[in-house]
């Protein structure tokens, strides 16, 4: 992993002394809210309905155990004894007092952990394909590329004022595991021609309230040029973006405004000024970043452990688990774990003090001391040996972490709803709860296979509804909750948008609706075939007739 | 009728304007206004900037129940999240 040098050590310290200057200010009401606001917001503190809210980066997603021990530390000491897991592989804590925010970003640093960019119209903290140095699957290591972006767009002075929030994620592999599509530039590593590392890259892709899915508007970017290229699109952006109304200053409103081929005509023509300005790291400086991630030391082992072979013959649950829960490693003998924070009817994302010590201890003796945070809200220990498979599901049983439902039914993304943030409209958290229990049964939801429900309180999308097989928006009607239904969404490689069903449904409608799709899809499917595959293939008409047949 | 809310600086606690001047954290304690008083005592509340972080108006309905369209939100910064029983004004903030 990567370790902070004497730069990023300081910039860090400066910025909580910083703030806590402020802090005293603001408490002796030397500042006013207005004055303190965007300060307090530069360094990931909200105020939302019941207390305020600390946002912590986990830049590309990637934890050790000892920082997973303070964020652990902090949830039991300054807040409630538990983190919630963001959609952008962040942590937020949902009860520090003011009083305590410069302690906790004191605590923070001490591992090399902040809240600079979860907040404010910056470039944000980066999100990336959680499998890095992991997946068999995988071009080449995006946590480097996600690093040389962290470094570049820290304080970066041109880019700290912009139109709007700006959020670039990676994903390193055809099989998107980071949503790029959906991003303000989604970065896809893949090799050209003659089998060099570079880019696809895709610009003006957003949920909110005018999703888009983004344009490519350069098939190949050689990584060496990572930097001045995403340089001159955020340039492109700064000078032209909209600042009179900000539903409409985001890149992707740009975008389309332009047409996709203008805009990248605009962003070469950018790059064509300053790409050899120097902005590009040098290749020495590439390799050194990159040396930083290099691959823990890892034991010669046989592709199949003989031990787990018996162990998931004799107990099914298990067996499960692995065929659900883990994916392949590039090392023969090792496996991905998924590590599921959405037990049934369990709050998505969620996690105690003690679950968090348990995920540390565990990734400390059998995953080389990693972790990672991903974007649909769970965990990952990226390389256990297939013979420690079984202890590490025992382990995680106990901590009642071993829900066997990565990618099912039951793996709703939802954002905090009404239950804490001040922006929504609606709950959030119930709806999930909800179906969850209604599926609760991991045999059937195994058999029902690749099915994404994502839940939204509002039409800021944090839950990325848009992008859900089923998409739930709630929708404040008169002061009640209603539920719009979109179909056939996905923030996979093969991205959509969801289109809306039908009418607004109950909070008590919503649930059953849900059971009325995953039964028609039951009976419509061709074997083998997904959720999003069976409605791509058959239309939006039968599910829609489907969702509201009178009972 | 209105109560004023808000959320206490210190730890952004949820809170009530009390009949005395004072922030109370129970919605019981509220003193309640009319339309036309709420407005000039919000006024004044708003510039006590070292006590609370924000301040606004919220309806009331007979006794106190809170009412109008974000009764939903209110009834919820009230009590605490519905998702989590042992979180809010179930339990004592911690000062």
């Amino acid at each position: 992993m990567y370790r902070y040098d004497e730069f990023d050590a300081t910039l860090v310290k400066e910025r909580v002394d910083q703030f806590r200057n402020q802090v005293e200010r603001r408490l002796s009401g030397a500042l006013t809210e207005e004055q303190f606001k965007p300060l307090r917001l530069m360094n990931g503190l909200y105020l939302q309905l019941h207390a305020y809210m600390l946002r912590v980066a986990i830049p590309y997603g990637s934890l050790s155990s000892k920082q997973m021990r303070k964020l652990a530390h902090i949830a039991r000491n300054y807040d409630k004894g538990y983190g919630h897991f963001t959609t952008r592989q962040n942590l937020q804590f949902n009860w520090p007092a003011l009083v305590d925010v410069p302690d906790i970003l004191d605590e923070l640093a001490e591992v090399e952990m902040h809240a600079i960019q979860t907040s404010g119209n910056c470039i944000r903290n980066v999100t990336s394909d959680q499998y890095g140095g992991a997946a068999a699957d995988e071009v080449a290591d995006p946590r480097p590329y996600g690093e040389m972006i962290r470094q570049w767009s820290t304080f970066h002075p041109e880019f700290s004022f912009l139109p709007r929030k700006f959020k670039i994620a990676i994903t390193a592999s055809d099989n998107d595991r980071a949503a790029v599509r959906v991003h303000d530039i989604g970065l896809r590593l893949h090799k050209n021609d003659v089998g060099k590392v570079g880019f696809e890259v895709i610009v003006g892709g957003g949920l909110g309230r005018t999703p888009y899915v983004g344009h490519t508007i350069r098939s190949f970017l050689p990584e060496e040029n990572l930097l001045s290229y995403l340089e001159a699109v955020l340039r492109v952006y700064n000078l032209s973006g909209r600042r009179d109304n900000k539903y409409k200053a985001r890149i992707k409103i740009l975008l389309n405004a332009e047409g996709p081929e203008e805009f990248a005509r605009l962003v070469e023509a950018e790059w064509a000024q300053i790409k050899d300005n120097g902005i590009d790291l040098l290749r020495a400086e590439i390799s050194r970043i990159q040396n930083y991630f290099a691959p823990p030391p890892f034991e010669k082992l046989a592709v199949e452990s003989v031990e787990m072979n018996e162990q998931r013959a004799v107990d099914g649950d298990f067996d499960r688990w692995l065929r659900v829960n883990t994916v392949a490693h590039k090392i023969s003998g090792y496996a991905i774990v998924n590590v599921s924070l959405k037990a049934i009817g369990g709050i998505p994302g969620d996690i105690t003090d003690a679950q968090m010590e348990a995920v540390a201890d565990i990734a400390e003796r059998y995953s080389h001391d990693e972790i990672r945070a991903t974007h649909e809200q769970n965990l990952v220990l990226p390389h256990v040996k297939k013979g420690d498979l079984y202890i590490v599901y025992k382990r995680l049983k106990a901590a009642c972490l071993d829900t066997a439902n990565i990618g099912l039914v039951s793996d709703i993304i939802a954002c905090p709803g009404l239950d804490y943030c001040a922006l929504a409209n609606t709950r959030s958290i119930p709806i999930a709860q909800r179906i969850s229990e209604r599926f609760a049964n991991l045999g059937l939801q195994e058999e029902l296979g690749e099915l994404k429900i994502k839940i939204s309180g509002c039409i800021n999308a944090c839950g990325h509804h848009h992008v859900g097989h089923i998409g739930i928006l709630g929708v404040d009607k008169k002061g009640e909750e209603f539920y719009q239904v979109t179909l056939g969404g996905s923030g996979g490689a093969d991205a959509s948008i969801g289109e809306i069903a039908g009418r607004g449904l109950s909070s008590n409608e919503v649930v059953d609706a849900v059971e009325k799709l995953v039964a028609f899809y039951r009976h419509a499917k061709i074997p083998n075939e997904r959720f999003l595959d069976t409605y791509r293939r058959i239309g939006a008409e039968p599910f829609k007739e489907a969702l509201y047949a009178a009972a | 009728m209105k109560v004023i809310t808000g959320n206490r600086l210190s730890d952004g606690a949820v809170v009530y304007l009390s009949g005395n001047d004072q922030w109370a954290t129970r919605l019981t304690d509220a003193a309640f206004f009319d339309k036309a008083d709420a407005n000039s005592v919000l006024g004044a509340v708003q510039i006590r900037e070292a006590e609370i972080a924000e301040a606004y108006l919220i309806e009331v309905g007979d006794g106190g129940v809170l009412a109008g369209r974000e009764a939903l939100r209110e009834t919820i910064r009230k009590t605490g999240p519905t998702v989590r029983s042992d979180l809010g004004r179930k339990q004592e903030f911690k000062q």
